[in-house]
């Protein structure tokens, strides 16, 4: 891996159209004791509340937690973004909520998640753009590169619909183009606790 | 588009003690990580160049003031936003307000008043509109002033009427209103038992009781110390047995007033079931 330097602190998946599959491919390999959180942004339709975070939680290892304001953040969980709020980073442990503006005609925006966890975690954000019809990501992938933390696309090849990897591709630079069946194990590679010291935490649980 | 990043974090601070010391507008228990977005956003809208001709601009330009708040303050609203909360004031908490002889309702952070015309069109369908009286409250003076007269863009309307029905409306949404091109104008009956009214919740205190205090999608800008006070305020404005409704991603839960209320089923409604007193 290119960056010595970066250390996991935070994981950010943001996706639109065509997007669920990939999640729902990755989502079930992921470490149990992964050392950092997941933080998901999806563009979706406002309404049907629970549905989403439902289906996201039936496929993962790990638990998923629709986010509300003042959330504080632990590491090993999946926070997956309100529909119809913005997510951003108040500091290195919570989250918080806004409802302005739409940005690229979207809220969640996943540029502004982006960009603020770029600001707060700086070199140790890992960021990943799955498939999507729409610009939102590029600003947030961006500001992500520009603060030396690793980005990662999904394989336009591969994306049910590649105009979001692909617009990515011709701005930022790119440390890595993932295909969906090795996601989990290139997350699970950052994880910095441990594959002993996870045998002793399962024997123990 | 994404705004660019102008502000830096210690210009933010020196900025918020400035207008805190001038003006008396007390911003620095706000959220940074969304006021830092507002304030790059002005920086664009207003196209100041950097930090430092925002801040001459402001020290130096009282009549700026206005139009700085207006901005710095998110005021994206809607009617009949989350139906299911509307549908619940309908159907479990406006037949309790009903027992009352007079109805008084605070909404806390109104911006440009859609929730406060939402409300009035639930109270006139259950009748109880005529012995009801709404203070529609917000920091922002224009904001108020766009409430007060009732006029909206068109282009929602639609939106809008799904949203009405959702929430159990079984009127024409559209009779509540005429169209005058791109903008509609609500019925002025339907603000004649609402009070618009400036009211900073960070520094302004109590002035009334009520029923029942709306307060949805303000809290999120504060940081939890001045929730904490803001939920004091509230408290202290609420009536026995009063209603509190948040937003649908915020709680009382991290208040220390939750042993006093109690949540009503899965809705962001909680009913003060004690008295600091008794």
């Amino acid at each position: 891996m290119k960056k010595n330097r970066n250390r996991t602190e935070i994981l950010l998946i943001g996706g639109s159209a065509g997007s669920i599959g990939v999640l729902l491919n990755m989502l079930p390999h992921l470490d149990k004791t992964l050392s950092f959180p997941v933080v998901i942004v999806l563009h979706r339709k406002a309404g049907n509340e629970n549905t989403l975070n439902t289906l996201l939680e039936a496929y993962s290892s790990l638990p998923v937690i629709e986010a509300y304001d003042k959330l504080a953040m632990y590491p090993g969980c999946v926070y997956l973004a309100p529909a119809d709020y913005h997510l951003l980073f108040e500091d290195k442990e919570q989250i918080i909520i806004d409802l302005s503006e739409k940005i690229n005609y979207s809220r969640p925006s996943i540029d502004v998640t982006f960009r603020s966890a770029a600001h707060i975690f700086r070199e140790n954000t890992t960021a990943l753009l799955l498939s999507g019809a729409n610009n939102d990501g590029v600003e947030g992938m961006l500001s992500v590169a520009r603060y030396g933390g690793i980005v990662l696309l999904q394989d336009p090849d591969t994306a049910e619909v590649s105009y979001m990897p692909r617009q990515a591709l011709l701005n930022v630079k790119a440390d890595e183009i993932l295909k969906p069946g090795n996601m989990a194990r290139f997350f699970n590679q950052l994880n910095t606790k441990n594959g002993d010291e996870q045998q002793q935490n399962n024997t123990r649980i | 588009m994404l705004e660019p990043d102008i502000v830096k974090d210690t210009e933010m601070e020196i900025l918020l003690k400035d207008i805190s010391s001038i003006y008396g507008y007390d911003f620095t228990q706000y959220s940074r990580a969304s006021l830092k977005r507002r304030l790059n956003r002005i920086c664009v809208i207003d196209k100041f160049t950097g930090f430092a001709e925002l801040r001459y601009k402001l020290i130096n330009d009282a009549s700026y003031l206005p139009r700085f708040v207006e901005e710095i303050t998110v005021n994206v609203t809607e009617m009949f936003r989350d139906p299911h909360f509307y549908k619940a004031l309908r159907m479990h908490i406006l037949p309790v307000l009903g027992t009352y002889p007079f109805i008084r309702i605070w909404i806390a952070g109104c911006a440009t008043g859609e929730e406060a015309y939402s409300l009035a069109i639930l109270l006139k369908e259950a009748g109880l509109y005529d012995k009801s009286l709404i203070y529609a409250t917000d920091i922002n003076s224009g904001a108020l002033e766009k409430a007060s007269k009732g006029i909206f863009p068109a282009a929602p309307m639609k939106q809008y009427a799904e949203n009405y029905i959702l929430s159990g409306g079984n009127e024409d949404f559209s009779s509540y209103y005429v169209s005058q091109y791109d903008w509609v104008r609500f019925h002025a009956e339907l603000n004649t038992k609402i009070i618009f009214s400036t009211h900073n919740l960070v520094s302004d205190s109590s002035f009334n009781e009520f029923q029942l205090i709306l307060c949805r999608n303000v809290l999120i800008y504060f940081n939890k110390e001045l929730q904490n006070r803001v939920f004091r305020l509230f408290d202290e404005s609420l009536q026995s047995l009063g209603y509190l409704a948040l937003g649908t991603k915020e709680t009382i839960l991290f208040a220390n007033l939750d042993h006093k209320y109690r949540q009503c089923k899965d809705e962001k409604i909680w009913k003060k079931i004690m008295h600091e007193s008794l």
